[in-house]
């Protein structure tokens, strides 16, 4: 019985990672050896993928182009997520629960529904294909996540030591930089990985919102596999490289991956 | 936990309302205005009362759409939400390998969208991809570019291996909140392996599900990227779900009109069921 059950996980992660092999594989072959037919490795190992995405502009500009949204929405979600979850934490005040609410339908919002609103509205403020366009668009669904799961690790702190710290005399943005924001840093770490993940993985607002100067890696992706056919290897190589950054961060986080998704709740 | 009434907490929010309202308001309202309104270009627009809005409920294409992503939906709980809830029970309670498979598990949920439906399409390709040409060699007609079926399965295991995970993170975090005390209790009373699971494990797990099943239940509503890169809706339009046809009608066509509508009838729908769920966690935490 025991070791039966712990076949399930075993077999379940296998068929996490074969699709994940599958593109590796893919990405080591050469164009000729795809089209040749099936084979479970690479017969003719091959670095030349990858070597053309680290010297084509238009490939690495796609990876840089995506950090400096990404990086620019995380900023920014975090630091004014900050105040508002420690206000939904300890005040109650007027429209607060219909104001949570109101958040949480942002990050529920098929982004489907904003993609044709979002291009007018961002090309008739004259930011159509920059970087904050579109880290200003994932604030839609980012900023919601990082009131709520930062609202959630809040919560677990005593308001008791609020109150110490008051009556000690510290005014409250020392309190709350000096104090606060060092007992919630694992909390704030976590709301920032999300934002991170939530942004990079995200593409439809991403490609709909940028054309040349911004063009990031995922829409530089797609448009390359409609238009070149068949270069497989290539594709196979640029999508090993978006699962690098995730792969490496997601260790740190591990014990408050579940929380995050969660939207901080569990 | 008491909470002290204080009005001025609203500035505290207020940086966040005005991000917010920015990018939710502003465009939320283009939507209603187009969706009320005929044009004929130059700008100009006529008003036209509910005539999209009866257009697209009238409309073939709509029903279909709804009933491929109501059928999407309930296919992806019917599946994601057990399995993960057995390999999450499966799962050892501690150990050395256990944040080594979370881990792992979580990897899937971390890939870019689009690289999700690259990563499969190259997978599920019959003639060079590890699943199609396995599902061949072992005698099935597996295309999924041209069987509608064969395209059905594809997109829904895609989402399974995406998404799965998630559920097996959040059904194992409720699992290991339940004190070792409960299973103590219940080996002296001689209690089955089903009564462990019936009277303690779910009751304790209710609150995560509840969580997972609305997190589920709105991310694959609103599915586009995956099935958009894998199958381009296709074959035909038998994959095409809502935010699919939505892109297709808006930035595709420029139907203004009917994708305006389209879009706030597909908004209320998530608000209505996001509603429902949030009515039912706050409940479950206010105990």
């Amino acid at each position: 019985m025991r070791r039966a059950s712990a076949l399930v996980p075993i077999l379940y992660i296998v068929f996490l990672m074969l699709p994940i092999y599958w593109l590796l594989n893919m990405s080591f072959k050469t164009t000729n050896e795809i089209l040749g037919g099936f084979s479970p490795f690479p017969r003719e190992f091959t670095l030349d993928n990858y070597i053309a995405i680290f010297t084509d502009p238009t490939w690495y500009n796609g990876y840089i182009d995506s950090l400096i949204y990404v990086a620019i929405n995380t900023v920014l979600s975090v630091a004014v997520a900050l105040p508002a979850a420690y206000a939904f934490s300890r005040y109650r005040f007027l429209g607060d629960k219909h104001l949570f609410f109101w958040l949480l339908t942002n990050r529920m919002a098929p982004p489907a529904v904003f993609a044709l609103p979002f291009l007018q509205l961002y090309s008739a403020i004259g930011l159509f294909d920059t970087h904050i366009a579109v880290a200003l668009a994932h604030c839609l669904f980012n900023i919601p996540l990082a009131v709520w799961i930062l609202e959630g690790f809040m919560s677990g702190v005593p308001r008791e030591i609020d109150e110490t710290a008051y009556i000690d005399g510290y005014s409250f943005p020392k309190f709350f930089v000096k104090i606060f924001m060092p007992l919630i840093a694992s909390g704030i770490g976590v709301t920032a990985f999300f934002c991170f993940m939530f942004s990079w993985v995200e593409m439809l607002l991403a490609k709909t919102l940028t054309s040349v100067e911004a063009k990031p890696i995922v829409a530089v992706m797609t448009r390359t596999a409609s238009t070149s056919g068949y270069e497989l290897g290539l594709l196979a190589a640029a999508g090993v490289l978006t699962i690098i950054p995730g792969a490496i961060v997601i260790w740190f986080v591990r014990n408050y991956i579940a929380k995050g998704f969660a939207l901080g709740r569990v | 936990m008491n909470k002290t009434w204080n009005n001025r907490a609203w500035f505290m929010v207020l940086p966040v309302l005005l991000l917010v309202a920015f990018n939710a308001v502003i465009p939320l309202m283009t939507v209603v205005n187009y969706s009320v309104q005929e044009t004929f270009g130059n700008n100009l627009f006529f008003f036209e009362g509910v005539k999209w809005f009866q257009e697209v409920l009238r409309s073939d294409r709509f029903h279909a759409s709804l009933m491929r992503q109501l059928l999407f939906t309930f296919l992806i709980l019917a599946i994601e939400i057990p399995l993960g809830v057995a390999i999450a029970l499966a799962m050892p309670r501690s150990g050395f390998w256990v944040p080594v498979c979370l881990v792992l598990m979580a990897l899937p949920l971390l890939i870019p969208w689009n690289v999700v439906g690259a990563m499969w399409n190259i997978f599920a390709l019959p003639d060079i991809g590890l699943l199609g040409y396995g599902l061949n060699a072992l005698g099935f007609d597996y295309n999924f570019t041209r069987g509608p079926l064969a395209a059905w399965f594809t997109v829904v295991l895609m989402d399974v291996w995406h998404w799965t995970s998630l559920v097996v993170l959040l059904a194992y975090a409720g699992l290991r909140s339940i004190p070792d005390a409960y299973y103590q209790a219940a080996r002296i009373d001689g209690a089955s392996p089903w009564a462990v699971f019936w009277y303690i494990q779910l009751p304790k797990m209710k609150r995560v599900l509840t969580i997972a099943v609305l997190l589920r239940f709105m991310d694959s509503f609103m599915i586009y990227t995956e099935p958009f890169v894998l199958t381009g809706g296709g074959p035909g339009n038998t994959t095409t779900f809502l935010s699919i046809d939505l892109v297709k009608a808006a930035l595709g066509e420029f139907n203004l009109g009917i994708a305006a509508a389209m879009s706030i009838i597909y908004f209320l729908m998530t608000l209505l069921v996001c509603w429902v769920f949030y009515t039912a966690m706050m409940r479950g935490e206010d105990q």
